[in-house]
């Protein structure tokens, strides 16, 4: 019987509902110490020594001088220091490392830092170093200007966003003869192999990571875990014993990535029955100290910066920069939210400028099946931007409650968004991920270095092996990610674990298949033995990409959604109350809906607290409010009832039809939410939209004023300049 | 100090200012219950004391002498709300799970059926990061329906 397609019971059984499940400050092992990280208090400056104001007995102490490999945390580029040796670029840098077997004599410690600080630069506008620059150019953007009736500028902001895993980081490294075994929360344990390999160099001789129970990672699991895991081996090495670090709140918040902050800036052409002719497009995303991931995040954001429209004439400008605030990284969306909000606000601007509704102008620019975007990627028949935005409007009664709310406290607004699927250009062919698949006596076990951490990996994929192989989805083992036992394939971010992964499995269990000739999997391991099958990614016949012109197929496909968000706003509070929120979205066809749809309402809370509390204040380059008391994520309270709707536009090139679907729900909250705000009168640029911010917003006048509305002219610009 | 543990009356030498979270993990071991933050917001802590909801990374252990404490272990698996919670994806992650079922057991025993309100007021105190809460409302409304069928 067929599994795909069905809520089958997940493989996690009932741990996570029992307490059974054992995530990384859980573990315990005979001997351990405790691990804590002595962090920079200057944002920029020099290290000149430390003091240790305790008495040593008892203590292991680490500085850069203990590490036997490469001093960085190697990533893209090997820019970040494991340990600060002199040089400081942020004001929470790890310097020294301390382990004790007793936690409280651990944190009882006094350790002075003789640090001399410099002047540091925190606004990126004002960067003295670029991280990465990127221009994507389509047609003759002054021809397109010159087709255009009018045109309309705006500059758009967003903030920070932390990612607030419930877990907070958290790993034991554990010694032994000749090697090193990490255990970790993590999303991606080939990410933190390399990383250690090249820390370590020539001194471990075996190094092996282990995922353990993880307690949410939103792409804030996917770089940093190499650092912290760098450091509880590096007091391993040392002690000789196991070491736990596991981050307590507020260093978790200070010390790890958030989202990059961006402000996004549009010229846009448009004739006055609001066809798109030209779209000038100027990106600038806040990097922090070091490299980590931003080049690719600024890639994944520049491509969706044109939004989901079809435009002749396109340029769009990007750069990420160093500022000195800790390094940004991967979140949900990975740059395209930040760029996507930027279009979507835009977009109704423009709808305003024109005094069209938000509706029709995007009916007559989405794009459709055979269009081409801003890369210039032909685009297939799996292209749902219309279906999804004639859904959207006609459940959510978006025209007529347009009309109803005029000119109350209350608004609706909507947005049209899309994301592609897996790694970016030619990030796929470059990661050749691999996956296996083998026989066992009581069917088959997947093994792929995947991580499960909520979002349903091993249910799904033991889905697509089950009715590949055309066995019981019961048959199906799923092998726990440890780089001792499961190939590398590839990192768990990307929204690529289901079509990329789940894509090479199928392909798996079609190989096994032929092999097995008949027999059932169990039946052949009774007779034969155990029979394993490896593949390896190849990219489809006809892709193209070019990383020098930025031109091709930036994605292998899209997934397309638009959401409506309803809010009301308090007249004596200043807030803006999201009421109902209705969220349609096609990501080829879920394999199981139920875990689906999880990742729809979960990422759009998300957005919808991005959108509307989650603000990370800034003093002096370090975060002022790390704690959740003051950084505020959405409760029961915060979160509207939610409408989902899946719709199912199979793509050929993903198994069983399957795209995917976790990050793009995080793509449309915010601006659909800043359009019903501006729907009920206020101008709102920039994210989050706080009551201080809404405060301070103008009014607008009303959708008859498009001299006005067309410029950027006035408090509105200083607003979004913030 | 005395304090009747998941039904069983336990008698333990401990700091009275040490926090409960830490006597139940690290002297009980008792890990099924979770430290998210550390001061009292995001509620992966939460036990029942004498049948009330705490978080209990804010509960010095002397205020439970005496006291009947329940963590998830407690219920040994066999609650319906930990199997609707599973089946529903309230729990994607699962480090809220424990803290959000006990938050919501008193609501699911209570034999009135709890308006969505109710149930979203009962878990204002209980951070999700995964599922926007969708998924853990319906979770509750089942249990409490297969706990008290017509």
């Amino acid at each position: 019987m067929a599994s795909v397609g069905t809520n089958v019971t997940r493989k996690e059984g009932l741990d996570r509902a029992t307490g059974a499940a054992r995530y990384a400050d859980d573990l315990r092992f005979p001997g351990m110490l405790h691990g804590r990280t002595i962090r920079t208090s200057v944002p920029r400056g020099r290290l000149n020594g430390f003091s240790l104001d305790f008495d040593r007995d008892g203590f292991t102490v680490v500085d850069h001088r203990d590490i036997p490999g490469e001093n960085c945390i190697a990533l893209i580029e090997r820019d970040q220091p494991c340990l600060v040796a002199g040089a400081i670029h942020h004001a929470a840098e790890p310097v020294l490392l301390l382990a004790h077997e007793d936690r409280d004599t651990l944190f009882e410690a006094r350790v002075r830092l003789h640090e001399e600080a410099e002047s540091p630069i925190l606004d990126p506008a004002t960067s003295d170093h670029v991280f990465k620059q990127i221009r994507i150019e389509k047609g003759k953007l002054e021809r397109g200007f010159g087709l255009a009736d009018t045109v309309v500028e705006g500059t758009y902001s967003t903030g920070a966003q932390e990612h607030v895993y419930i877990e907070p980081n958290g790993v034991i490294a554990v010694p032994w003869e000749g090697g090193l075994t990490l255990h970790g929360s993590m999303q991606c344990p080939y990410y933190v192999l390399k990383a250690l390999k090249v820390l370590l160099g020539e001194a471990v001789r075996d190094i092996r990571v282990v995922q353990s129970e993880t307690g949410g990672g939103f792409g804030g699991k996917e770089e940093y875990p190499s650092m912290i895991a760098a450091h509880a081996c590096l007091l391993a090495l040392k002690s000789r014993r196991p070491v736990k670090i596991v981050y307590e709140r507020g260093e978790d918040m200070v010390a790890t990535t958030k989202r990059h902050p961006a402000i996004v800036r549009h010229r846009t052409g448009v004739t006055r029955h609001g066809r798109l002719t030209a779209m000038e497009v100027d990106v600038l995303m806040d990097g922090g100290a070091y490299c980590t991931l931003s080049p690719v995040v600024l890639s994944r954001g520049v491509i969706h910066a044109a939004g989901p429209y079809r435009c002749k004439h396109i340029r769009i400008d990007g750069r990420v920069v160093r500022t000195h605030t800790p390094p940004n990284g991967a979140f949900r969306g990975f740059g395209a939210p930040q760029t996507q909000f930027a279009v979507e606000v835009h977009m109704d601007r423009i709808a305003e400028t024109l005094g069209l509704d938000p509706v029709t102008v995007r009916l007559r620019n989405a794009l459709k099946p055979g269009d081409t975007t801003a890369t210039g990627q032909v685009l297939g028949p799996e292209t749902s931007a219309v279906m999804v935005l004639r859904e959207a409007a006609r459940r959510s009664g978006f025209k007529r409650k347009r009309r109803r709310y005029a000119g109350s406290a209350r608004g609706i607004g909507l947005s049209l968004f899309y994301h592609g699927a897996g790694f970016t250009g030619s990030g796929e062919v470059m990661l050749a991920s691999r996956a296996g698949l083998e026989t066992t006596p009581e069917g088959v076990r997947i093994l792929v270095a995947s991580t499960e951490i909520g979002q349903g990996t091993r249910t799904m994929l033991a889905q697509i092996v089950a009715d590949a192989l055309g066995i019981a989805y019961e048959q199906v083992d799923v092998a726990r990610p440890d780089t001792s036992v499961v190939p590398d394939s590839g990192p768990t971010v990307a929204s690529r674990t289901c079509m990329v992964v789940g894509g090479l499995l199928e392909r798996c269990a079609a190989r096994m298949r032929e092999r097995l000739a008949g027999l059932a999997p169990s039946e052949y391991h009774a007779r034969h033995g155990r029979l394993h099958v490896e593949e390896r990614y190849a990219p489809p016949p006809g892709r193209q990409w070019s990383d020098e012109t930025y031109q091709g197929d930036a994605y292998a496909t899209f997934g397309w959604g638009c959401d409506v968000a309803e809010v009301e706003l308090d007249p004596v509070t200043h807030e803006a109350r999201v009421t109902r929120f209705v969220a349609v979205q096609e990501f080829g066809r879920p394999i199981h809906p139920a875990l689906a749809r999880g990742q729809i309402e979960g990422g759009s809370a998300q957005g919808l607290g991005w959108a509307l509390l989650e603000d990370v204040v800034f003093r002096d380059g370090v975060m002022a409010n790390a704690q959740l008391t003051n950084y505020v994520i959405p409760t029961t309270l915060d979160t509207p009832p939610m409408d989902v709707v899946m719709l199912v536009n199979p793509y050929p090139g993903g198994p069983f039809g399957a795209k995917g679907v976790g990050e793009m729900p995080i793509d449309g909250p915010a601006s659909a939410v800043v359009n019903a705000i501006r729907h009920a009168g206020l101008d709102v640029r920039a994210i989050p939209a706080t009551p201080e911010r809404l405060l301070r917003a103008p009014r607008l006048g009303g959708p008859a004023a498009p001299a006005a509305a067309a410029t950027d002219a006035g408090p509105g610009a200083a607003e979004a300049g913030r | 100090m005395k304090l009747v543990l998941n039904g069983e009356p336990r008698e333990l030498d401990v700091h009275p200012l040490r926090r409960l979270l830490d006597v139940v993990r690290e002297d009980c071991g008792l890990t099924g219950t979770k430290e998210g933050c550390g001061e009292g917001e995001c509620g992966a802590c939460t036990v029942l004391v004498d049948g009330e909801p705490v978080v209990s990374c804010l509960v010095p252990v002397a205020q439970v002498e005496g006291a009947e404490v329940t963590t998830i272990e407690g219920l040994a698996g066999s609650h319906p709300l930990q199997r609707t919670i599973m089946d529903e994806v309230g729990a994607q992650c699962g480090i809220c799970t424990p803290g959000v079922v006990l938050a919501a057991l008193p609501l699911v025993e209570s034999p009135a059926r709890p308006t969505l309100a109710r149930v979203r007021e009962a878990l204002a105190g209980n951070l999700c990061r995964c599922t926007g809460y969708e998924a853990i409302h319906r979770a509750v409304l089942a249990a409490h329906a297969e706990r008290h069928p017509k």
